[in-house]
């Protein structure tokens, strides 16, 4: 398909801009029905408790109260527990997970009543009023405290504490290791982070309770997955359930990316109350019933000759999965498996990794998803490596990188699409002009000042797309990697674009937009694009995994051509030449040797709807669909740099520079692109410098409130300089790849091997996350022999 | 309940509230101006934020009843007779927004702000917006428009 392109690869400003900041954006906690009714939920303050008797009658009797429920009272509205899609193993413990705790409360935050109330205040204040007899039980809440022997169990009916193990070896591992001239060994924690995107969660549903219809509005990032799993816990039939994600929500990172109690249960409410009920969370009340993200601690070996070449790896990996098993979350540590060998070769990998329950809220798919935690481990590792052998820390990558080429066999056991990572460092380097770096940092050094120079890189490979559905049936994913689109002439000449992914703030308006306008030839005002609602859009698999474009986008553009094939048929017809006698152009059908006989896309769209004059085979209407089920991930890579100044005196870090070079393949939209990564980037510093959430030994979260957690403002971060190269995947007919989770994947690392840069002098090599200002001092006494 | 009178983009609303009332819930429930959001429990995200008395102030920190006789202004009575403030333009010619939430709390810290120091560093820029998070942007393209409406505004 000839294809003009216009708009592709152009900063086009955002459609989706003009309605938010005018203060029109359709955010759900703004949704009002009739005769809505409000729900709060009571939570368990105790991280392990048996729930000996729940009193509503006093909530029930309270004002504006219509009904009170305990779990036990609410337990038959489930045919099933809340879904986990992800069992990785065939022996994986899955526990009961009931919207509502019946018998024990497995965290802090685990509800155990719910209260509707004509309002929300007065559904909070009644929540208040259910009296729960607990019998408080002891609670682990550390992930290796858990697998200890003796450690108390999350769940009695299993004998301990562990979900899973998975395990993963490619070559002669044994071999590789007794070969090697040297082994580093390195042990390093994930911290425990909460997403936080800034819209809190929130979810009304509505009935018809002479139909049994149902109507769910939530803040989610996947409404068609949620509404098959709405349909199977409910036991509502899937035809009669309509999910609608709002045309606004208020990013997700992860966070969105599941099925979570209270959407069942004001499902389940409606049912019973024959109303719409809404719940929307408070911040803090998401801090403990929002999935949170990471938590792992890691255990990675590289064997190496002296030289520095790496020979193999092995990893162990305890993965906190909190109380329950969440809808991905034993997958998690999966996305990771596959990219512990990072961007280098290799002969042997053995990767183990166990999830673990503990009494706290549930981990899930946190932006990067399993990729930032693997990236962090190879990423800190290798420059373990570099020390260990005395190779410069930005040769030592480029010694190790696979070669350059497309499906390049990682020793991970993937084939890497579309490898070229020398450019990416190279184009880093010389942004950083690293020879002036080392020089400056000598200066410093020789000067003996307490404000030290570090910088730190982070060369990146890793997966997205989350398909094709054959290879995640081969993992145990229980859903499929495909993604849908439809695309539809309207007789005036606009085009409606429908697509299965559902954006929020990613901008799939506008690029789907630039995609659509540029193949059909049309302005890109004269493109809509409808997404999140399942009677609109009824195929889709949703947006997580860097997945939109890479795949739901691709389905944009094969519909386009399908459209185009369409048309040519009808253009022939109407010009009485052969299909194969016209060219097309930027919207045009022109008769090959007579450009004055053409037929544009919306002429043709008018004379598809009016259907006076068709071919004979074809039907009224220019519409054509595409499922699009791509051959094989895609694999993003790049390489980021940090430069920060610390004070060795207090152990502050000042990030001074930070340097991303990326490859997302060929790019719609380079300012949307540029964004993601920022946002990225700024999460991924966010976990090395500020972010850990806490808890104390009973399982009460002590970063209970963004008060007490540090999600990051303007004011901790510099300007960001942003680069890219572009390497086609050879995955997909558009070569794309996804870019909504790299920055976050390849920035920790950097961060933190920038600070022991800056204090390798005095001997630290390692600094744990987040890095602040007490552990890095710690670090430096450490390294100097003093009190640490 | 108690009775105020106040002035919201321009057009004067006389309301019962009750004294606990929090005037960024009057702003959305009674006056139905759902543009200025809610984002956390804490005064901590600023998603709420609105000019009052020419002020930004996070609308989440004020009853609705120390309002009474105030001008307040939110996000939807930023644009005058269908412009756009510069702030809005610059929005949205830098990209400073991807969902969407923070944004109409973000603004009105930068127009007040603006008001105050007209020509600002970048550096004071992030000062600036210190209690206003975002989660989508890594605060590159907020501050980047800031700083481009200010050269929009002084020209």
């Amino acid at each position: 398909m000839a294809t003009a392109e216009k708009y592709v690869g152009g900063g086009v400003p955002r459609k989706e801009d003009p309605k938010l900041i005018t203060g029109q954006g359709q955010f759900l906690e703004g949704l009002t029905l009739p005769g809505m009714l409000h729900a709060a939920l009571l939570r368990s303050p105790h991280g392990s408790a048996r729930i000996t008797s729940v009193d509503v009658s006093a909530a029930a009797a309270a004002e504006g109260v219509v009904a009170a429920y305990s779990g036990a009272d609410l337990a038959d509205e489930w045919a099933a527990g809340l879904p986990m899609a992800w069992p990785v193993t065939d022996d994986i413990r899955i526990p009961d997970h009931w919207p509502v705790a019946q018998d024990v409360a497995r965290y802090v935050g685990d509800a155990v009543a719910v209260v509707v109330a004509t309002s929300r205040n007065a559904a909070l204040d009644a929540a208040e009023l259910v009296e729960v007899d607990y019998d408080v039980l002891d609670a682990v809440v550390d992930v290796e405290a858990a697998v200890a022997d003796g450690a108390p169990r999350v769940h009695e009916s299993f004998d301990d504490n562990k979900s899973y193990t998975w395990a993963l070896t490619n070559g002669e591992v044994d071999e590789a290791f007794a070969k090697a001239d040297v082994v580093v060994k390195e042990r390093y924690t994930q911290p425990r982070l909460i997403p936080n995107a800034m819209e809190p969660r929130a979810v009304v549903a509505q009935p018809v309770p002479s139909t049994g219809d149902f109507t769910v509005w939530s803040t989610t990032q996947i409404p068609h997955v949620a509404k098959v799993l709405f349909a199977l816990t409910l036991g509502i039939p899937e035809s009669q359930i309509r999910v609608i994600a709002p045309s606004d929500v208020g990013g997700g990172f992860g966070s969105k990316l599941n099925v979570y109690a209270e959407e069942a249960l004001c499902i389940a409410l409606a049912r019973r109350l024959g109303k719409p009920v809404k719940w929307v969370a408070g911040r803090s009340e998401g801090y403990l019933a929002t999935i949170h993200g990471r938590d792992q601690v890691q255990e990675i070996e590289i064997a190496a000759t002296s030289d520095g070449d790496i020979l193999g790896y092995r990893v162990h990996i305890l993965a906190a999965m909190g109380a329950y098993l969440q809808l991905v979350a034993p997958g998690v540590p999966l996305l990771g498996a596959f990219l512990y060998c990072g961007c280098y070769g290799g002969e042997a990998y053995h990767f183990e990794c166990t999830g673990v329950f503990t009494n706290t809220t549930p981990t899930d798919a946190y932006r990067g998803a399993g990729r930032p935690e693997a990236t962090y481990a190879i990423e800190r590792a290798i420059d373990s490596l570099a020390r260990e052998v005395g190779v410069d820390p930005a040769e030592i990558r480029r010694r190790n990188f696979l070669p350059a080429g497309d499906m390049v066999q990682s020793p991970g056991g993937l084939a890497f699409d579309s490898a070229d990572y020398e450019p990416a460092l190279d184009r880093a380097l010389e942004l950083l002009d690293y020879d002036g770096f080392r020089s400056d940092q000598a200066e410093r050094r020789e000067g003996g000042g307490s404000r030290q120079i570090g910088v730190g890189f982070s060369s990146y490979v890793e997966i997205c797309g989350l398909a094709p559905s054959q290879v995640l049936a081969s993992l145990k994913y229980a859903a499929g990697g495909w993604d849908a689109a439809t695309v539809r002439m309207l007789p005036t000449g606009k085009a409606e674009v429908v697509t299965g992914s559902s954006p929020h703030g990613q901008g799939h308006v506008t690029s789907w937009s630039q995609i659509a306008a540029d193949a059909l030839g049309i302005p890109y005002e004269d493109v809509t694009v409808l997404h999140g609602d399942t009677h609109v859009a009824p195929h889709g698999m949703n947006t997580y995994g860097s997945r939109s474009l890479a795949v739901a986008g691709v389905a944009v553009h094969n519909a386009c051509d399908r459209v185009v094939d369409k048309a040519r048929g009808l253009a022939a017809h109407l010009l009485e030449v052969a299909p194969e006698d016209l060219e097309y152009e930027a919207g045009t059908f022109s008769v090959k040797g007579v450009p004055d006989r053409t037929k544009s896309m919306p002429e043709l769209a008018f004379a598809a709807w009016t259907a006076h004059s068709l071919p004979e085979d074809s039907e009224p209407g220019l519409e054509a669909s595409c499922v699009y089920d791509p051959p094989n991930f895609t694999f993003p890579f790049g390489t980021h740099v940090a430069v920060v100044e610390v004070d060795t005196e207090t152990g502050a870090v000042d990030l001074v520079r930070y340097i991303a070079v990326d490859d997302c393949g060929p790019v719609i939209n380079p300012v949307i692109v540029d964004g993601q990564v920022h946002g990225g980037v700024a999460q991924g510093i966010a976990a090395a410098l500020y972010e850990e959430a806490t808890y104390a030994e009973d399982g009460t979260l002590e970063t209970s409130s963004m008060v007490n957690y540090l999600v990051p403002s303007a004011a901790e971060f510099p300007s960001f300089e942003t680069d890219r190269t572009v390497t086609p995947s050879t995955s997909n007919p558009m070569g794309v790849k996804g870019i909504g989770e790299a920055g976050t994947i390849g920035s920790a690392p950097a961060v933190i091997n920038a600070i022991v840069d800056a204090l390798s002098h005095l001997g630290v090599t390692d600094v744990p996350m987040p890095a602040s200002p007490e552990r890095v001092w710690r670090a430096i006494q450490s390294a100097q022999g003093g009190e640490a | 309940m108690k009775r105020i009178s106040v002035t919201v983009n321009g057009v004067r609303h006389e309301a019962d509230v009750e004294p606990r009332t929090l005037l960024v819930h009057f702003i959305r429930e009674q006056l139905e101006l759902t543009g200025t959001n809610v984002g956390c429990d804490t005064s901590s995200c600023g998603a709420c934020t609105i000019l009052m008395n020419g002020q930004s102030a996070k609308s989440c920190t004020v009853l609705a009843v120390q309002a009474d006789g105030a001008e307040v202004t939110t996000v939807e009575g930023l644009a005058s007779n269908g412009d756009w403030h510069p702030v809005q333009k610059a929005f949205h010619e830098q990209h400073g927004l991807q969902c969407g939430f923070c944004t109409p709390g973000m603004m009105m810290a930068a127009v007040g702000y603006l008001d105050e120091n007209p020509s600002p560093t970048e550096d004071e820029v992030r000062l600036a917006l210190e209690g206003n998070l975002c989660r989508c942007t890594g605060y590159h393209n907020i501050v980047k428009a800031v700083l481009a409406a200010a050269d929009d505004m002084g020209s």
